[in-house]
């Protein structure tokens, strides 16, 4: 097939016009010949004879009359094993390679490939000789880390295939045959370990997609307790900037409870990427034993990356993270921070010259959101073995103010809302997740009936605050004022958590459980004090007891010793 | 041969149309009008149609003037005679002396690789105690300085310029007064670092399009030396005369503006200024101060409201002194557990009593009635905010750290403070 190309007729920014003749399809790649470089572009509109791509790189230098050529191909990611630890920029470009080759700047125009054609694979068949498959099915299997890598049919195979042949068990690298499928016309296709799929296309090759239920522990205790995720499911952090949403994704991405992590770092700092590429290899996973990073993928494309490659870096991470969920797997996907991938959307909207909704954003925002959290979910796979992806997203929204367009369309589409909030982040009460604005729809660890009492309190304690603010702490009565304090414990000793202490910063399910009875416990006792200073001083020391409880190791001697102390603290009263 | 255009078609705020072929986005171009000539860049292509933004401003441009195409985009020198040099916003001397030709090096290059870039660890001392001792700058960081109109920033900058241990500083000036170029120049030079700076200088009275390129000259020089393995410090006053500049360009080409006027890429803008600060693995580093005035002291306008996304904390200046609350440095984590056992607790410590002392002084001005423990705390914001966050004050941060173990020991007995016993042993005074 000969390509299509046509010639450039006008340069805005980092999008430009093309004149082409013949048969183009939206959102295929195409790139742009200029001073001896390919740039990378995707055809985003088509009128007439004229095409606007949306360039990947910096458009300096491009001239009226370059040459484009066309590939026939959409936007697609690379597939197969060896995806794992990666660092790949927003169109899945190793970015260590990168460095290697090209050195401390990302050169312009060049594509790595995002997987090693070199290294081999132990591959151990599955399938047989005469089994029936389709898109998704299992051939067989390559142990990659911790994980066993499952080799599939390609998922755009929807027809029902015969196996006429599968490799043998040995080594194999990922571009060699292992496998021979002949579809119901006849026809022959040869399978390898690795294939494409594009990005902005959802992956469906399971057999259903099931109810989100069970919840997904992030061992955040304010996010299972008061507001928890389901396997499956979406939630979003919205927040000002310094409240926290990065260090809150970076702690739920060391200890969040499932196989794999896919971090999409989307126009952000790289100052806090280059935090989590150089340490994540150093930290163990207590649940695999093994580096962090052996679980992690990084798509990476911060703030200063040319605007389009962000645009689709959350869909290369969507679709990353559903060919492991394919797999069987837990997959949880963060995204940090959408609010740059939708100002993203909208630069490109505005040189489309497109009429614009509110604050300028695209009328299509609202959709483009929708559809990117719906690509989460729990699905029974064809072997009825069940996956998940789990989708949270941060929100920078403008002036930390929730009523603006992001915020909202994401509002919409979520199960789950963390809203942080500035005045808890300046108090430095961390996590900054306001309990008393946020929500979850899915169930969590710990039962409803507790929740409620949790809840009340913390209601019934701010409205004592605020009301202690006009009349003074003299002017409250001690019944209020026994509520206020609390409340305050209930903060101080559960909600907040100290992500930097090694025990603290994650909790467990069995130790949500057994602690919040006891807070609980605390949050129903009735108290007798003769006087607020009384009452006070009590708290505070229960208080002090209860941290020091959270910084001890579950279930060890000194667990049990402070929680003797606790005991007896509470008896005596 | 280079494409030269002898009929201006449009002429509309600061950008001319012409027609012509083979020009390349971004490229250079000369205006040559009757009352001098300008640089101009090419802002959009369409077909045959260029659209310039003319650098020197469209004032006084005739439809007959010509216009020559350069045939590369922006470049600036690079050199170590740049140093002790002064510039404009074309990159051309300000100061008589001779333009820099050599090593000419393209400005707004690709960004850093982020697997090139190294964890940052160094922190750049300042010898301003609520910047060493409370919120550590640290090399390679970004931060902006947040204030009104009116407050010495100015002086902050300067005072930073003249005692942070770098090895070269850039100082860009976009849309400065007169009087404000002369400051610096004049203080720079009597503080004795003006051979090892490099201005850029863009003051009110010129085009406001020529401020627009100052970051960029700026950060692309430094890039230049960081790679030489120098530790250069980037200061940016005031950024937000840039976004208002940005603002002016995307309304007179029609762009959809998306908050308060301000086109929708500002934050893209604004980023791929400020993530040139970085630490080259196995080179030197960058460090960028920026000031940003806040219209009506208002931290959710667009300009400070991106930046905040952008940057690793903020200075807030505030009557004169920098606040310690809303002031962070997101970055000083990685440095002040190096610099002696007890700055952290002190950092923590100091400021916990200091929001009290604010408490109190809340109720003081109500008219409440002051308890002895209230009193002890009065007494110890007034030593606090003199001897600590007073922009006068120029000292070591050991000394600094000595200071506030004198204040803590003047105002109140050690189990009062929230300190280690084991610290207080070592450091309680007396």
């Amino acid at each position: 097939m000969s390509r299509l190309s046509g010639r450039i007729t006008a340069v805005n920014g980092n999008m430009v016009t093309v004149e082409f003749r013949g048969d183009i399809i939206q959102n295929e790649v195409a790139y742009v010949l200029t001073g001896g470089k390919r740039l990378k572009a995707e055809v985003i509109k088509i009128d007439g004879s004229n095409a606007f791509l949306q360039v990947f790189e910096y458009t300096k230098g491009i001239k009226i009359g370059d040459e484009v050529e066309f590939s026939g191909k959409m936007l697609s990611v690379q597939l197969g094993p060896g995806l794992l630890g990666q660092i790949y920029d927003g169109l899945q470009n190793p970015l260590p390679e990168m460095a290697r080759e090209f050195g401390s700047f990302l050169p312009i125009g060049v594509e790595l490939s995002a997987i090693s054609f070199d290294r081999q694979w132990e591959f151990s068949p599955r399938a047989r000789k005469g089994d029936k498959v389709t898109g998704g099915s299992v051939l067989g299997t390559v142990p990659e880390g911790v994980f066993e890598h499952k080799i599939m049919v390609p998922f755009d195979l929807y027809a029902e295939y015969v196996v006429e042949e599968v490799a043998p068990e040995g080594s194999y690298s990922v571009d060699k045959k292992i496998a021979r499928l002949k579809d119901p016309a006849g026809k022959v296709i040869d399978a390898t370990m690795t294939f494409d799929w594009p990005v902005k296309i959802p992956i469906d090759a399971y057999k259903e997609k099931l109810h989100p239920r069970d919840p997904l522990p992030t061992r955040v205790r304010i996010i299972d307790t008061l507001f928890p995720v389901a396997k499956g499911g979406t939630y979003c952090i919205p927040g000002p900037f310094g409240a926290g949403k990065t260090v809150l994704q970076q702690i739920t991405s060391r200890h969040v409870e499932v196989d794999i992590v896919i971090i999409a770092a989307c126009g952000e700092r790289a100052g806090e990427v280059v935090e989590t590429l150089k340490k994540f290899p150093e930290i163990i996973d207590p649940r695999t034993g093994r580096a962090l990073m052996e679980r992690t993928i990084i798509i990476c494309n911060t703030s200063s990356m040319p605007v389009a490659a962000r645009e689709s870096s959350v869909y290369t991470a969507a679709t990353l993270a559903e060919y492991y969920r394919q797999m069987g797997l837990d997959v949880l996907l963060l995204a940090d921070s959408t609010s740059r991938w939708a100002q993203a959307m909208r630069e490109i909207s505005g040189r489309l010259e497109e009429i614009p909704g509110e604050e300028a954003y695209p009328a299509y925002l609202e959709s483009r959101i929708a559809s990117f959290y719906e690509r989460s979910g729990l699905v029974r796979l064809h072997d009825g073995r069940i996956g998940s992806l789990t989708i949270g997203g941060t929100i920078s929204p403008a002036g930390g103010n929730f009523e603006e367009p992001v915020t909202q369309s994401t509002l919409k589409v979520v199960g789950a809302f963390h809203g942080l909030s500035r005045d808890r982040a300046e108090a430095r009460r961390f996590p900054s997740i306001d309990p008393l604005e946020s929500w979850s729809k899915y169930g969590g660890v710990i039962a409803p009936e507790q929740i409620k009492i949790a809840r009340d309190i913390l209601f019934k304690g701010e409205e004592v605050s605020q009301m202690m603010k006009v009349v003074g702490e003299e002017g409250t009565s001690l019944e209020d004022f026994v509520v206020y304090l609390k409340s305050d414990f209930l903060d101080s000793v559960y909600l907040q958590q100290n992500g930097f202490d090694e025990v603290d910063a994650a909790t467990t399910v069995p130790r949500q459980k057994y602690v919040f009875a006891k807070v609980i416990g605390v949050l129903r006792g009735e108290f007798s004090f003769k006087d607020k200073e009384e009452g006070r001083d009590f708290f505070y020391n229960l208080r002090h007891r209860f941290i020091d409880w959270n910084y001890k190791e579950w279930e060890s001697s000194e667990f049990k010793t402070q929680e003797n102390e606790i005991d007896s603290l509470l008896k005596g009263k | 041969m280079r494409k030269v255009c002898t009929r201006i078609l449009s002429i509309a705020g600061n950008v001319v149309t012409v027609k012509t072929s083979g020009i390349a986005y971004e490229e250079l171009a000369e205006v040559s009008t009757s009352r001098g000539s300008s640089l101009a860049q090419v802002i959009r292509l369409d077909g045959e149609m260029v659209y310039l933004q003319v650098f020197a401003g469209a004032r006084g441009i005739s439809t007959g003037d010509e216009v020559r195409f350069l045939g590369h985009p922006m470049k600036v020198g690079f050199s170590y005679n740049m140093l002790g040099r002064i510039f404009n916003g074309s990159g051309q001397p300000r100061d008589k002396g001779p333009a820099v030709t050599e090593n000419m090096i393209e400005i707004a290059g690709p960004p850093a690789n982020p697997s090139k870039r190294v964890i940052p660890g160094r922190m750049v001392r300042t010898n301003i105690p609520m910047i060493d001792v409370f919120n550590s700058l640290v090399e390679s960081q970004k931060l902006p300085i947040f204030s009104v109109s009116g407050e010495p920033y100015d002086e902050l900058l300067a005072r930073i310029a003249l005692q942070a241990e770098v090895d070269i500083i850039v100082l860009g000036g976009i849309g400065l007064k007169y009087d404000q170029y002369m400051y610096f120049k004049k203080t720079l030079e009597e503080g004795g670092v003006f051979s090892r700076t490099i201005f850029f200088m863009h003051t009110a009275a010129d085009p406001t399009v020529e401020g627009l390129m100052v970051p960029d000259l700026s950060l692309a020089v430094a890039e230049k030396f960081a790679l030489e393995g120098k530790r250069v410090l980037v200061l940016l006053t005031d950024m937000t005369n840039f976004a208002d500049a940005l603002k002016e360009i995307a309304i007179t080409m029609e762009q959809v503006p998306s908050n308060r006027g301000y086109p929708g890429d500002l934050y893209s803008q604004l980023a791929s200024r400020y993530e040139k600060a970085v630490d080259f693995e196995g080179a030197g580093s960058i460090t960028i101060l920026a000031v940003t005035t806040m219209p009506g002291d208002d931290v959710t306008h667009p300009v400070p409201d991106n930046t905040g996304y952008i940057t690793e904390g903020q200075f807030y200046l505030r009557n004169g002194r920098i606040e310690p609350f809303g002031s962070l440095s997101r970055l000083k984590q990685l440095v002040n557990k190096d610099t002696r056992k007890d700055h952290r607790a002190v950092m923590d410590g100091m400021i916990q009593l200091y929001s009290k002392y604010r408490e109190a002084e809340e109720k003081r001005s109500m008219g409440f009635r002051m308890s002895e423990w209230d009193k002890q705390l009065l007494r110890y914001g007034n030593l606090f905010e003199a001897q600590m966050m007073d922009l006068k004050v120029n000292i070591p941060l050991e000394k600094a750290l000595d200071n506030g173990w004198e204040i803590l020991a003047r105002c109140f007995k050690p189990e009062e403070t929230n300190f280690r016993t084991e610290l207080l042993e070592e450091f309680w005074p007396g």
